[in-house]
């Protein structure tokens, strides 16, 4: 499963749903609005994106978790619009027989999000604001 | 020859637009369509050396041909996640 939303997104849901009886390993990831960012402190954020490539590429992402790891299914959601700190930007679920490809799944797909989802984060400060850009 | 043109982020600040239409001969390439864009909003030209591309929803290269019809994206390194 993969998508994009603009609601708070309900990690257990996605957990419950995703799981099924040959699962031995459910890793959970959540990318979570922080408080500082830079030095500086972040009072929300704003997210937004190239809506139709950002998920063709999620799917892209997750279609190769499940062919280079030994994974059974994968679920991505990334939410788009205000965040306020502590809330979940980002959250992947990944289930699997056994916990280390679960794991490595899960770091393998939140990187790449990172590198190749076209999403873009604008951090809010009291005297400001800016559009984050990531490495290329 | 019509090009659908978005733009995101600090791109969409600088182009002033976040949606335009490009319409011209000479159009041949993406890199052109961004020439193109530039000429009318000269505080694109910054982003000239750190900008991604994208031609119908996909990572393009500025010398990817365009056709009629062809959605383009220009967007700064991506921050999600």
């Amino acid at each position: 499963m993969f998508s994009l939303t603009r609601e708070p997104i309900d990690t257990a849901r996605i957990s419950r749903s995703l799981q099924q009886p040959e699962d031995g390993a459910l890793v959970v990831f959540e990318g979570i609005v922080r408080n500082h960012a830079r030095d500086k402190a972040v009072r929300y954020l704003e997210y937004e994106a190239y809506e139709s490539m950002a998920l063709k590429k999620l799917e892209e992402v997750g279609t190769t978790a499940r062919s280079r790891f030994d994974i059974r299914d994968i679920a991505i959601v990334h939410r788009l619009g205000h965040m306020e700190i502590g809330e979940a930007s980002t959250v992947i679920v990944v289930a699997s027989a056994h916990r280390g490809a679960a794991f490595e799944a899960c770091r393998f797909a939140i990187d790449t999000i990172k590198e190749i989802v076209p999403i873009w984060k604008k951090e809010f400060y009291t005297d400001g604001e800016v559009w984050i850009e990531g490495a290329r | 020859m019509s090009i659908r043109v978005l733009f995101f982020a600090s791109l969409a600040d600088a182009a002033g637009t976040r949606e335009r239409t490009v319409e011209a001969a000479g159009i041949t390439d993406v890199i052109s369509v961004f020439d193109r864009c530039t000429a009318d909003a000269p505080a694109l030209e910054s982003y000239r050396t750190s900008v991604l591309l994208a031609l119908n929803s996909e990572f393009a290269r500025p010398s990817s041909p365009v056709r009629d019809g062809d959605e383009v994206a220009f967007f700064p390194p991506v921050s999600g996640g």
